[in-house]
């Protein structure tokens, strides 16, 4: 089986931390691409994490931002704690399903584009707490892009999560966020 | 010193075979009398100069399925705090009918206490100035800590029953 996490061993995954430009028209002092590229290039190394933390995940998220693993090497130096600033909500440990309506508010209040990441077992299925008090995956209440596995996960897989959310931001089309797709899908979740 | 025997005696006294079921469990004294008496006996057990059990160290509920007619019981326990002794005190109410007199006019802590009995038992507190849930969500229309509901959250459906015990 496959590991959930990604090592940056160049040429083995498809995921690097140095990445050439990208693809364009280059000539002496100028170079030519096309704005959905630039865009994402800036969008994706240029990440304001809103960490939502409430419990052992957030202690590794705090590891994570730490000197010895350091996030801010990725571009998210920054963590917001005003949701109307952020690019990315960081859901971090077990929601109680009365703690639902406090994420889905937060999630609402973060400008687009925005992206979710569910980090940890809690997060992303309810995990070990199989019971009527706890919401069984944050996916319930709000679309999520990146599941990072793991109880808690190391900060290692909280990089490579956010490593896999780069590369849907770098990659995204700047028409998706007005698409009928994008639309259905914030419907199904009750959103506008 | 007050002792045991002596909180046993006294409430005898004022009780006579009301009250009854004495045990002392890791030497607790634990009883029991009619749910209609309950602020009768915290009533007496505050106000008696030498008892003065004035602080409500908690109050919970107790759900015993097949003990037909008295399926619920309303645990108090109860603290004197000037000779440092404690005490337990149930009562039990048929579970088709769970109304208990609420104990918030003798302790004010009582308040909190009986609306979280309420929200997981389902406890009707008489006379409690505002008997909602208070942990669970509000929307939540059933008692969860009954033993006839399943812990489970009953909404998933990816988990294999053989590996998680249904």
């Amino acid at each position: 089986m496959a590991r959930p996490v990604q090592y940056n061993i160049y040429g083995q995954t498809d995921v690097k931390l140095v990445k050439e430009g990208p693809e364009g028209y280059m000539g002496e002092g100028f170079f030519g691409t096309s704005l959905d590229k630039v865009v994402g290039l800036a969008r994706k190394n240029s990440i304001w994490p809103l960490p939502f933390a409430t419990s052992c995940c957030g202690i590794e998220f705090m590891a994570t931002m730490g000197s010895h693993y350091d996030l801010a090497r990725f571009g998210s130096e920054r963590v917001g704690f005003s949701p109307r600033q952020c690019d990315l909500l960081m859901v971090m440990g077990t929601i109680a399903k009365k703690m639902a309506p406090v994420v889905k508010q937060v999630y609402l209040q973060m400008a687009e584009p925005r992206w979710v990441l569910a980090m940890g077992a809690c997060a992303s299925s309810g995990g070990i707490f199989d019971t009527y008090s706890v919401l069984q995956g944050i996916d319930q209440i709000i679309p999520v892009d990146v599941y990072v596995p793991g109880c808690p996960p190391r900060p290692e897989a909280v990089i490579d999560g956010i490593i896999k959310i780069q590369d849907l931001i770098g990659k995204e089309s700047l028409r998706r966020r007005n698409s009928e797709k994008y639309k259905q899908l914030m419907e199904s979740y009750g959103i506008q | 010193m007050l002792t045991n025997d002596t909180i046993k005696q006294q409430l005898i006294e004022k009780f006579g075979d009301q009250v009854q079921q004495f045990q002392e469990p890791y030497g607790m004294l634990t009883f029991e009398a009619p749910k209609d008496l309950n602020l009768k006996v915290l009533q007496f057990l505050y106000d008696d100069e030498t008892l003065a059990f004035r602080f409500l160290t908690d109050l919970q509920a107790v759900h015993y399925p097949d003990n037909k007619g008295r399926e619920l019981a309303v645990v108090y326990h109860l603290h004197n705090l000037t000779a440092n002794v404690r005490i337990r005190f149930k009562v039990f109410t048929e579970i088709e009918k769970p109304d208990v007199y609420s104990a918030t006019a003798l302790f004010s802590g009582a308040n909190w206490m009986e609306r979280e009995t309420y929200d997981f038992y389902g406890i009707n507190f008489i006379g409690h100035p505002n008997l909602k849930r208070i942990l669970n969500v509000d929307e939540m229309d059933y008692y969860p800590m009954r033993k006839e509901f399943p812990l489970e959250e009953q909404t998933r459906v990816d988990k294999d029953d053989d590996m998680f015990g249904r």
